[in-house]
């Protein structure tokens, strides 16, 4: 049977993307960032798992405002990258695992959370930098992804805590599978940033990190924060942060916290980073 | 009916609405055309004419001529999808998020260095902290 190893949580910049292809990981302004990724490289390349299931937004690439999916999940074979603007990044593409990606839709949506499913769609920064970020830059990924994409960018998101319990869905239908397979459940996005109008640049490193503890101790609070307060504490891209609740709703009620990394800046925005894994 | 005058109380800040996106429709998507390069080609080679291949309002024209963020937001615009038009300007996304705050670059690459915009003081209008 498939069964949940670990979570994963970070921030997917598009300027992190952009540094580590264009060679700048090195730099002063960066270097401190990738250094608190070392660890997580390391570790993955020890846990080596079969899937992950990554939870991001698509940034107005795959979706425009003809259709906008609230909960989305990805059932093609592979996914290509899409061009946003500058060219697509010179990352491989992302190979899907359709039979795991069929089992998860026909099981959610069995269990009342209606996911739209995706045939085929390119996929962007969100989803490509958190693979970059624990990967590097290999020819091919060494897992096969299935996408879940949520939308954040016209309000409102789901809610915090509907995502919550998608995850907790997502573990029953994940450990339903019969491939014997190691799941990774990513949750992308945040931290605190607004990327518009008079506030933009608004960090918050009080609610990040009482955010990152919560995450490991009391993700039920966190279930339970509104929409306006990320808004007003997070700034108004910070509500990327209900994604990370789908992952902590797969991990089950305790967790043990294996790695953290917190940084500001990248560009706009506060980097957060967690790793986790279910205790039981 | 939904109330979404809360919003209006956090400084600086536009929530994307469903009637926001009705409003930005075509703007949105004549941003999404941005994602190939032959139409980047041709934006770039004759901006207005472009521009009037869409059914923008006069307004959101001459926003994304001006390249007035801000503007463009109060017109329908959101973010991501105005991403498409600085992509192609060759602009970061901190290059363009400065220029919506009355900051220069500088100033606002130096604010992010020291750790950012504080919350405090512009999280409510009305209660003014």
């Amino acid at each position: 049977m498939a069964r949940i190893t670990s979570g994963v949580s970070t921030s997917h910049v598009p300027a992190i993307g952009a540094a580590i292809d264009l060679g700048k990981t090195e730099s002063e302004y960066w270097a401190p960032l990738f250094k608190g990724y070392e660890w997580s490289k390391q570790w993955i390349k020890n846990e080596k798992p079969d899937v992950i299931v990554l939870v991001y937004n698509d940034h107005a690439s795959a979706f425009s405002l003809e259709m906008i999916p609230t909960f989305a999940i990805g059932c093609g074979d592979e996914f290509e990258i899409c061009d946003e603007g500058f060219g697509p990044r010179p990352v491989p593409v992302v190979k899907g695992h359709p039979e795991l990606a069929a089992h998860l839709a026909q099981s959610l949506i069995l269990d009342e959370f209606d996911m739209t499913v995706i045939n085929e769609m390119k996929v962007d920064h969100g989803l490509t930098v958190p693979l970059s970020l624990m990967f590097g830059q290999p020819d091919a990924w060494p897992v096969k992804v299935v996408p879940i994409a949520v939308n954040v960018v016209q309000y409102p998101p789901p809610t915090g805590n509907r995502c919550f319990n998608l995850g907790k869905a997502l573990r029953r239908a994940i450990e339903n599978f019969d491939e014997d397979l190691n799941v990774q459940v990513w949750g992308t996005g945040g931290m605190s940033h607004q990327l518009q109008g008079e506030r933009a640049g608004l960090i918050n490193p009080v609610f990040d990190n009482g955010f990152l503890d919560k995450m490991v101790n009391d993700p039920a609070a966190l279930a339970a924060i509104p929409h306006l307060e990320y808004l007003i504490e997070a700034g108004s891209e910070g509500i990327e942060l209900v994604m990370w609740l789908i992952m902590r709703g797969a991990m089950g009620d305790k967790v043990n916290e294996l790695h953290r990394f917190y940084h500001v800046p990248a560009s706009n925005t506060a980097v957060g980073h967690l790793i986790i894994e279910p205790t039981n | 009916m939904v109330d979404n005058s809360a919003f209006d109380d956090i400084p600086g800040t536009t929530v994307f609405t469903a009637s926001r996106s009705r409003e930005g429709f075509q703007l949105n998507q004549f941003c999404m055309s941005l994602m190939k390069e032959e139409n980047r080609t041709r934006f770039k080679k004759d901006e207005r004419a472009y521009l009037d291949e869409w059914k923008l309002t006069e307004a959101q024209k001459l926003a994304v001529l001006k390249r007035d963020y801000n503007e463009m937001i109060a017109n329908g615009g959101n973010i991501y999808f105005l991403a498409k038009i600085f992509a192609t300007d060759g602009k970061s996304f901190q290059e363009a998020a400065s220029t919506m705050t009355g900051m220069s670059v500088e100033d606002y690459a130096q604010m992010m260095l020291n750790g950012g915009r504080s919350p405090d003081g512009v999280r409510s209008i009305k209660e003014g902290r």
